[in-house]
C-alpha cells in the first residue's frame, strides 16, 4: 500500500515536471524542472530497489550534468533580442500531435503485452554497491574500460571546441 | 500493487514529453534537456526490467548510459558555447551553414 502511494506521488510529480520542462519559456526554470524530475526518478529507483543507481543519479545528473547546464546559460548570457528568437516553438501543432500519437501508441503496446502476462515473483535482488561492483568489474569490464576512454574523447572534444582562442582567429 | 506494467507506460509517457520537447523547441540547449529527459526514461524502463526479472545487469546498464549521457551533453554544451559565439544564436533552425 505504501508502495502504491509513493509510486504515484513520485510518478504524478516526475510527470508534471516533465511537462514543465517541455513548456517553460525561461531555460532555466525547464532545467529546474528536470532538476525536480531527476530527484523523482532517483526516489522510483529506490522503490526498484536501485539504491546505487539512486545515488549516481543524483551525484551525476543532478550535481554535474544540470550545473553543467546553469553554468552554461549563465556563461552565454545572450542579450535579450537573441533570447527572444530562441523562445519561439515551431511545429508546436504537428510536434504535439505526432508526440500524443506515438504516446498513446506506446502505452497501448506496453499495456497489451502485458496483460495476462504474470510475471514469476522472483528472489529480491537489490542493487547493493558489492552486486553492481562484481557485475562491473567481470561481466562488463570491457565496456567500463571503454567508458573512461569515451570519457577521456569527451573532454579533448569539449575542450577543443570551446577554446576561446582557436588557431583561426 | 505496483507491477512492471505501471513503471513501464511512466517510462513511455515521459519519453513521449522528451519526444515533443525535441520537436518543438528551438532553443539548442532544451533540445539538449529534453534529449536528457528521454535518456531518464529509457534508464527507468531498465531499471524496472531488473527488478522484475531479477537480473542486476539492468542497473549496469543504465551506469553506463548515465556515462555516456554525460560525455554527451559536454560536447553538445561545448557545440552551444560556439554557435552562441560565433552566430550568435542558440536558435537551430537558424543554424543552416550546410544547408544548400
Amino acid at each position: 500500500m505504501a508502495e502504491a502511494i509513493f509510486f504515484y506521488l513520485f510518478a504524478g510529480l516526475a510527470l508534471i515536471a516533465a511537462l514543465l520542462v517541455v513548456t517553460s519559456r525561461q531555460p532555466v526554470y525547464s532545467v529546474l524542472s528536470l532538476l525536480v524530475a531527476m530527484f523523482c526518478l532517483a526516489s522510483l529507483f529506490v522503490l526498484l530497489g536501485a539504491y546505487v543507481v539512486a545515488a549516481l543519479q543524483i551525484l551525476l545528473y543532478a550535481g554535474a550534468v544540470l550545473v553543467l547546464f546553469l553554468f552554461v546559460i549563465m556563461l552565454l548570457n545572450l542579450d535579450r533580442e537573441t533570447l527572444a528568437r530562441t523562445r519561439s516553438f515551431t511545429l508546436r501543432g504537428a510536434g504535439t500531435l505526432v508526440a500524443l500519437v506515438l504516446g498513446m501508441g506506446l502505452v497501448r503496446i506496453v499495456a497489451h503485452a502485458m496483460a495476462g502476462r504474470s510475471v514469476p515473483p522472483v528472489p529480491e535482488q537489490t542493487g547493493t554497491v558489492e552486486r553492481l561492483a562484481q557485475l562491473l568489474f567481470t561481466k562488463y569490464l570491457l565496456p567500463f574500460e571503454l567508458t573512461s576512454f569515451l570519457i577521456l574523447a569527451a573532454i579533448i572534444g569539449a575542450i577543443t571546441l570551446a577554446r576561446s582562442t582557436g588557431p583561426d582567429e | 500493487m505496483i507491477t512492471l506494467t505501471h513503471y513501464l507506460v511512466l517510462s513511455a509517457l515521459l519519453f513521449t514529453i522528451g519526444l515533443a520537447g525535441i520537436m518543438t523547441r528551438r532553443n539548442v540547449i532544451l533540445i539538449l534537456l529534453c534529449i536528457e529527459l528521454m535518456f531518464n526514461a529509457a534508464n527507468l524502463a531498465f531499471i524496472a526490467f531488473a527488478k522484475s526479472l531479477g537480473d542486476p545487469s539492468g542497473q549496469v546498464i543504465v551506469f553506463f548510459v548515465i556515462t555516456v549521457a554525460a560525455a554527451e551533453v559536454t560536447v553538445g554544451l561545448a557545440i552551444a558555447i560556439l554557435m552562441a559565439r560565433r552566430l550568435s544564436t542558440l536558435n537551430a533552425d537558424e543554424v543552416s551553414l550546410l544547408k544548400w
